[in-house]
């Protein structure tokens, strides 16, 4: 049942990822529908981080937030990726509360 | 002879390139899916159905979302219904991807989509000069399937695992993919601001649509209508 379920939720999420490769090759796009895809990455980025970081602990959204500040911080200092990634998960660990 | 050595050179050197910028997407999914994995077994899934939605469905926020819908008694056509409303915004994610790889043979880019995630979608926007550049969707290609090998990975010694993990470490390990978003936003933004105005823009709507609209919308509404800002504020005409 579990497993009818799981299949049921990939048709979902992967007929809507997969449609567009159908599409765009067919249309020439304008060059603000261009401008406009081009934006698509930030605008999710920016959607993708606010407001769900204030979820991240269900106890406390200053927390996320403070992650989050944390890990801008990090990224000012040009610091790799990764260490970003481990600096935020440190900070949250010992975050108290 | 030397054109076919030249040409492998390039193929090993875009799958160097792919792999070192999929690391980052490596260690933030591992311990995601290991939280993921400790949390379905906890809820009385078996491994294989755990390892299979990983497998199949390939998608973190919809794997939770579900298994906390099944642990309310959710209806199956509630959950894929929820699961596609959640996931819709990978249809605007590959759009975007796509109208880039234009150039590039339907057969190879093709199953890309299939494994497009916030995070491959985001590390890949990122990276746009490999788009470009000979051989550039085998960079695309090992980077978009080591993120996918590692969820699964991570999926399958969650599940087997379960209890051994303390749950303050699995949460701390939420705030994972956040810093590598904000991780992937600064330094484009750093160059240009106007990059971070079309974020804040899509932060803000997000916020206010999803105070009555389900989650997966509000992202969907708020990454259109933000990205939309990018028609007066981006310079550049080809994506």
């Amino acid at each position: 049942m579990i497993l009818l379920i799981v299949i049921g939720m990939s048709l979902a999420t992967m007929i809507p990822r997969l449609v567009p490769v159908f599409i765009v090759d067919r249309l020439e796009f304008r060059p603000w529908l261009n401008r406009w895809l081009a934006a698509i990455p930030y605008a999710a980025l920016g959607a993708l981080i606010f407001p769900g970081i204030l979820f991240v602990r269900e106890s406390s959204p200053v927390a996320g937030i403070l992650g989050g500040l944390f890990a801008l911080l990090l990224s000012l200092f040009r610091l790799n990726i990764v260490l970003i990634v481990i600096g935020a998960i440190l900070f949250m660990y010992f975050y108290p509360a | 002879m030397q054109q076919e050595k030249a040409i492998a050179g390039k193929a090993s050197h875009m799958a160097k390139k792919g792999l070192a910028a999929g690391f980052p997407l490596v260690l933030s999914y591992v311990p995601v899916a290991i939280a993921f994995g400790v949390v379905a077994r906890q809820s009385g899934m078996n491994v294989f159905d755990i390892v299979m939605m990983s497998v199949l469905v390939y998608a973190g926020a919809a794997q939770f979302m579900s298994v906390n819908m099944m642990n309310v008694g959710a209806g199956a056509l509630e959950i894929v219904i929820a699961t596609f409303v959640l996931n819709f915004r990978h249809f605007i994610m590959s759009f975007s991807f796509m109208n880039r790889l234009r150039h590039i043979e339907f057969s190879k880019k093709a199953p890309l989509t299939l494994l497009l995630t916030d995070e491959t979608f985001a590390v890949s926007s990122i990276h746009k000069e490999e788009a470009k550049k000979e051989k550039g969707i085998i960079f695309y290609t090992v980077l978009i399937l080591s993120a996918y090998i590692s969820w699964i990975f991570g999926t399958i010694v969650g599940a087997l695992l379960g209890d051994i993990i303390p749950p303050k470490l699995s949460e701390s390990m939420g705030i994972a993919l956040y810093a590598m978003f904000i991780g992937l936003l600064v330094p484009p933004v750093k160059k240009e601001i106007r990059l971070g105005i079309i974020a804040v823009i899509a932060m803000i709507l997000n916020a206010f649509f999803s105070q009555f609209m389900a989650s997966g919308w509000s992202i969907v509404l708020g990454t259109i209508i933000g990205g939309a800002s990018g028609i007066f504020l981006i310079k550049e005409a080809k994506a």
